[in-house]
């Protein structure tokens, strides 16, 4: 489904890249370390996270992830929006936890990873 | 074609730059998007290695028509245990480089996944040295 549909419905805030929110999602892999998430194989990914740093963009660089949600109402930075607009990627903060944005997301349908 | 970054240990800021670099050197010369990413996830575990791990080091990249060769050499403390260290799950991690978002003791199977050939040497003392292989073209992977 459309990022941007996704976005609404969980209700998150977009940060940077909103040229982008017609991207397509398929799957969302929710971790605090980046090195789990780069062992995932998957297309189409959205990166759920309570790492705001700048590694965390770095991982979804590397990754050619789609969007990152940022739970927990943590704060991005204008270094990491520097780099995520280089790389055409969407970060999006979100105030509650990462169980519920989780719950939300898997209710619309996007898939786990395995 | 040849390439050297530099990798200052702690450096959590500038650790992915090199790989990042990479990454774009490997769209340029139109490389199939699946092979960049496992390229640029290897490269990129090993770099934050030696931010994480060591004190400093320097990343050789050679690229010809054929295959991608990275060498990642650096100065620190070495690996005493390769085999423990290859093992999914083991870390030796500090507090500050899992606050990073590192420390999931993910990173060297990773990196021996993603490419087609790998070694790994250590010195106690002194440092490690890994050296990566990737064939850039697709359906030549591995043996
Ligand atoms: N360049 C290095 N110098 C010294 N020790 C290293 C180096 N690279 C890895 N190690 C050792 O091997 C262990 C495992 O490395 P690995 O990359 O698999 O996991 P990690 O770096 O601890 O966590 P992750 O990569 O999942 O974030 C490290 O915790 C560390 O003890
Ligand atoms: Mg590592």
């Amino acid at each position: 489904m459309k990022l941007k549909e996704l976005v609404e419905y969980i209700g998150g805030s977009v940060v940077c890249c909103e040229e982008c929110l017609d991207r397509e999602v398929e799957c969302a892999f929710a971790s605090d370390l980046m090195s789990d998430v780069l062992t995932v194989k998957s297309d189409k990914l959205l990166l759920i996270t309570g790492l705001a740093n700048i590694q965390a963009v770095r991982t979804a660089e590397m990754s050619d992830l789609q969007a990152i949600v940022f739970v927990r109402n943590k704060r991005v930075s204008e270094d990491m929006i520097r780099l995520a607009q280089e790389n055409c990627i969407v970060l999006i903060e979100y105030p509650g936890t990462m169980f519920r944005v989780s719950g939300l997301l898997y209710s619309l349908g996007v898939k786990p990873v395995y | 074609m040849h390439f050297e970054f530099k990798v200052q240990g702690g450096d959590f800021v500038r650790a992915g730059n090199a790989s990042s670099q990479v990454k774009k050197i490997l769209k340029q010369l139109n490389v199939d998007s699946s092979v960049i990413k496992r390229i640029v996830v290897a490269l990129y575990e090993g770099e934050v290695n030696i931010a994480a791990h060591a004190f400093n080091g320097v990343i050789y990249v050679d690229i010809d028509t054929e295959r991608i060769i990275i060498k990642l050499d650096d100065n620190g403390p070495g690996i005493p245990d390769i085999n423990l260290a290859m093992q999914p799950g083991y870390s030796t991690a500090s507090p500050i480089v899992r606050e990073m978002g590192f420390g999931a003791g993910m990173g060297l199977p990773n990196i021996k996944d993603n490419s087609d050939d790998f070694k790994i040497t250590s010195e106690v003392g002194k440092g490690t040295c890994l050296e990566i292989l990737v064939n850039l073209k697709v359906n030549q992977e591995g043996v």
